[in-house]
């Protein structure tokens, strides 16, 4: 059961979130320009670190945001969380 | 044999207790384990083994017992626990078990659970642990101290450990939990416990569950003894060493008159000294070392006691148990009695559930607990702290009969069959001879099998591993870890504000996710086909009402709700314009179905969206996904009313004029209010929002009202001769038109085009979630699954999830929906059939059912849309 610190609401039990997978697989700015294997790999394809990895959480037993946890999937410590950029920011 | 001494121990003698063993009376102490009871009585034999069916004895004095499993009829009831944690009460009963336990009959007796916090958590109260606790406790952090047995102070405890540890829960923010065992610890300083309260507490819970996160975690868990192998090592009177020390110190039982001691290291002679003290009478101490300390030598001297050295036991001898042992020095010794340390093992499988790695310790020839994390620490003899030196001991020469796990009847000829045929993983040899599979997790038989792998392979023990423990480090009943959520309480139970009028109309539930929806509404008996049938008939020609408020509602407000609608929906949304209703489809980014429902366009600036009974709560997430990740610069707010609603479904070519009845200021006609389009009204005497769609092809109107009003409506339907109809009446009549169910008929790769709904897909407006997959090459092929209708001939129902296979036999797709239709005339069925679309009229048969289907086009009920009107 990790604990995880929630931006907005503090240090929280796991069970009040769901996990997103991977932060900062944006959206393509115009899907229609890529290819099908860009596409297809946009769509299934993902990091899997043994190591720190960006993960998207949400709070939804909690403030319904969404988060960005970096986890350690070697040793499942959460090292940081942190609320999402504002519009225009940089991850 | 044991017996019970006439002075010490910490047992109380002025509180005598009466139980009973396999119906057998006996007398113990308040103070007692069972096991110590029945060792004070004389009772050493327990169960039968459980493969070899061997006459087998008390071995261990708490968890690490592989023998003992009783079977507890009274107070407590239940199935399968060691009788050496088993505090003894009065009227106590149990049976030994032997062979495989039996389920107990469903719990009847309260458990609960607690949620903790600490700053310390020190599980052990001996000498290690109630120090780290006192330090703890005198920083002024919140401590938790769980300790295994009903007293402190560890297997044989030190005279102040009760007042220290009184002291202790004395304290403000100190707990204090004996009779508790931590099952296993988890991320980020999580614990779970279990604290037996049956002894304690009698009438109220027997079993807490602690759920504790700690910023600290220390495991002070002290030592067992480990044995070693050797022929017939498993006859009653063998022991462990430790074991037969802690009877002695608790409970004031003598094990054995004249047991023989079998060692390799110093620690062991504090106890011949102590067994030698209260009167014991031993016949040698066996010591595998050709040396021994002067202290340990002085020890026999004193009392006289022979010591063989660089010897060990080869065989036991005894008819149901132990009468002498023969020695490797060729000796035979007459006992009663054969006690057992090779070696001091560290119990830390707790550390090892949280990443400390248990590293092999040749000095010690144990398992030694290497590092710690940022929480969790091991002190104390648990952490290797002042272990005796001691020899490797895993087997007697020539061993054949001798046990390495007696609680899964495992032996050394087991290891070398594993041997034999090529394992060599010491996690493979677990689980070819099952050895630490038992109940006692392996506790004095995981190392011991390495060890015994290691000298046969001529390794080091280090190099052949041992097998790592997992939680739970005891076993646990499920009906601990239920609790409370038994029965009702399992999951919460969402009902609609009209429940109590389905119950008053006799209806039959179903569980739709955690709503409770009536099903049917049966009438005199009707079986549920009856019931569906006549609940149909009167939807298609006379009028019937549903209760559809477990419909999930999400109002999308703002600027921006309309193309932020756009982007998550497949149809063009922003462009409805007020007072008019869309049917609409959600996918995911790979194009596949994940949820359907309605539109109604509020305002410009507000919608309000209906999802699946099923699919609120993710649908709700997938939009604010969307718009924090991906569109934050969307003025868009999501509330959603699902409760705050009740929506009642008016179904038939009567409910017009039933619904006018009861809306008088409002013009309901065909012409004044047109199909898609909804509008405030005021419906017996209550303001609601009406629309105009329909899930049957029937005129319907759909009445929302606020959940508080929504019996009030409901009566005054009902006083019209409105028939109600549930969840199975819904899906035929939906069937009949060929409209899918998402998640019935869809499993998520599924596209709308497959589902014949490429009328819902804009090709117009921008981008939306899921069109570029649309047009990827695999959403694209012609023979993929789509759905289409199947009319079975000659006429017979088909099993939902049926295979459909074509002439040769090659598998097509499967059924998704079949029912009996009174409107139809015949049974009908929905099917996703592979490239389905260009097989209109073509034969599928259905070889479970054995049945021959033509396929159709979905909709069998009157495809030119006639009756939406009325």
């Amino acid at each position: 059961m990790l604990l995880i610190e929630c931006p907005w609401c503090g240090p929280r039990d796991e069970i009040e979130f769901v996990c997103g997978g991977q932060a900062g697989v944006s959206y393509p700015p115009d899907p229609f320009a890529l290819d099908d294997d860009e596409w297809g790999h946009y769509l299934f394809v993902r990091d899997n670190p043994a190591g720190p990895l960006a993960e998207q959480w949400c709070h939804t037993a909690g403030c319904r945001s969404w988060f960005i946890v970096e986890r350690d999937t070697l040793t499942q410590h959460v090292l940081a969380t942190r609320k999402l950029p504002e519009a225009g920011e940089e991850l | 044999m044991s017996r019970r001494l006439a002075q010490g121990g910490l047992i109380n003698r002025a509180r005598p207790l009466r139980f009973v063993v396999d119906g057998q009376e006996y007398t113990g102490f308040e103070g007692d384990t069972l096991a110590s009871a029945m060792l004070g009585a004389g009772v050493q034999r327990v169960g039968d083994s459980i493969r070899h069916g061997r006459p087998r004895g008390i071995f261990g004095a708490r968890w690490e017992e592989p023998n003992a499993m009783v079977r507890l009829l009274a107070p407590l009831r239940e199935p399968m626990v060691p009788a050496t944690v088993v505090d003894l009460v009065d009227g106590l009963e149990a049976v030994t078990l032997s062979g495989r336990g039996v389920l107990a009959p469903s719990p009847r007796d309260r458990r609960d659970a607690v949620h903790a916090h600490a700053e310390t958590l020190v599980i052990g109260a001996g000498q290690a642990g109630l120090a780290a606790a006192e330090r703890a406790a005198g920083a002024g952090q919140r401590v938790i101290l769980v300790d295994d047995r009903a007293t402190p102070g560890g297997a044989i405890p030190s005279p102040d450990a009760a007042d220290r540890v009184a002291a202790l829960a004395g304290r403000e923010h100190v707990t204090v939990l004996p009779r508790t065992a931590v099952i296993g610890l988890y991320d980020d300083g999580y614990a779970i416990a279990i604290e037996r309260r049956d002894t304690g507490h009698a009438g109220a819970e027997v079993r807490r569950v602690w759920r504790i996160r700690a910023a600290s975690i220390v495991i002070a868990t002290g030592t067992i003894d480990r044995p070693y192998a050797f022929d017939n090592n498993d006859l009653p009177g063998i022991m462990l060493l430790g074991a037969a020390h802690e009877y002695l110190a608790r409970a004031a039982v003598l094990v054995a008159d004249a047991p023989v001691i079998s060692t390799a290291h110093d620690g062991s002679y504090e106890t011949v000294d102590a067994l030698a003290r209260a009167g014991a009478r031993l016949p040698a101490v066996v010591d595998a070392r050709d040396e021994v300390s002067s202290d340990a030598r002085s020890v026999c001297d004193r009392h006289s006691i022979p010591l063989k050295l660089g010897t060990v036991i080869t065989s036991a001898h005894g008819d149901r148990r132990v009468e002498a042992v023969s020695t490797s020095d060729g000796d035979r010794l007459p006992c009663d009695g054969v006690l057992l340390s090779a070696a001091r093992a560290p119990q830390a499988a707790l550390a090892s559930h949280v990443g400390i790695p248990l590293a092999y310790e040749r000095a010690v020839a144990a398992l030694v607990p290497d590092g710690e994390t940022d929480r969790v620490r091991v002190i104390g003899s648990a952490a290797g702290e002042g272990l005796p030196e001691a020899a490797e001991l895993w087997c007697a020469p020539d061993a054949e009969h001798a046990y390495v796990d007696l609680s899964r009847d495992s032996t050394v000829a087991d290891i070398d069959v594993a041997l034999d045929a090529g394992l060599r993983s010491v996690e493979h040899i677990k689980r070819f001879t099952t050895i630490g599979t038992g109940p006692d997790q392996g506790r004095t038989s995981g190392l011991l099998a390495a060890g015994i792998v290691a000298e046969r392979l001529g390794r080091p023990v280090g190099d052949v591993g041992v097998p790592r423990s997992r939680p739970p480090v005891i076993p646990v009943s499920f009906a601990d870890l239920a609790g409370r959520r038994t029965g009702d309480l399992a999951d919460p139970v969402r009902r609609t504000a009209l429940h109590s009028r389905h119950v008053e109309r006799g209806a039959i539930f179903e569980d739709v996710g955690q709503w409770k929806r009536p099903r049917y509404f049966p009438r005199g008996g009707e079986a549920m086909g009856e019931a569906v049938r006549r609940e149909c008939i009167a939807a298609r020609t006379d009028v019937a009402m549903m209760d559809a408020s477990t419909l999930g509602i999400i109002e999308v407000t703002g600027p921006d709700a309309g193309p932020f609608l756009d982007r998550m929906y497949t149809n063009r949304l922003s462009t409805l314009g007020i007072g008019r209703v869309r049917y609409t489809m959600m996918c995911g980014l790979d194009g596949m179905v994940t949820d359907d429902g309605t539109v109604m366009c509020i305002d410009d600036e507000h919608f309000r969206v209906s999802t699946t009974t099923g699919g609120a709560a993710a649908v709700l997430d997938a939009m604010e996904l969307w718009l924090q990740t991906e569109w934050p610069e969307l003025r868009v707010h999501l509330t959603s009313t699902t409760d705050h609603w009740a929506t009642i479904a008016l179904v038939g070519p009567r409910s017009r004029d039933v619904l006018q009845t009861l809306t008088p200021d409002t013009d309901l006609s065909a012409a004044a209010f047109e199909f898609m389009r909804w509008r405030r009204a005021q419906v017996a005497g209550i303001d609601a929002v009406v629309s105009r769609v329909s899930f049957s092809g029937e005129l319907a109107f759909e009445i929302h009202v606020p959940w508080w009003a929504a019996a009030r409506v409901w009566d005054a339907l009902a006083e019209h001769d409105v028939t109600p109809y549930g969840t199975e009446t819904m899906h035929v009549l939906r069937a009949e038109k060929g409209f899918v169910i998402v998640g019935q008929d869809t499993d998520g790769t599924v596209t709308p085009i497959d589902l014949g709904y490429g009328w819902i897909v804009s090709n117009k407006k921008g981008d939306f979630i899921g069109k570029r997959s649309l047009a990827r090459p695999d959403t694209r092929r012609p023979d993929r699954p789509q759905l289409v209708g199947l009319l079975t001939e000659p006429p017979a129902l088909l099993d939902e999830g049926a295979a459909l296979v074509d002439a040769d036999g090659s598998l097509l797709g499967h059924v998704t929906s079949s029912y009996d239709s009174a409107a139809v005339g015949r049974p009908i069925a929905l099917a996703l059939v592979r490239g389905g679309h260009a097989r209109m009229g073509a034969t599928v048969t259905a070889p479970t059912d054995g049945v021959s289907c033509r396929i159709v086009d979905p909709v069998f009920y009157d495809p030119e849309g006639r009756r939406r009107d009325g």
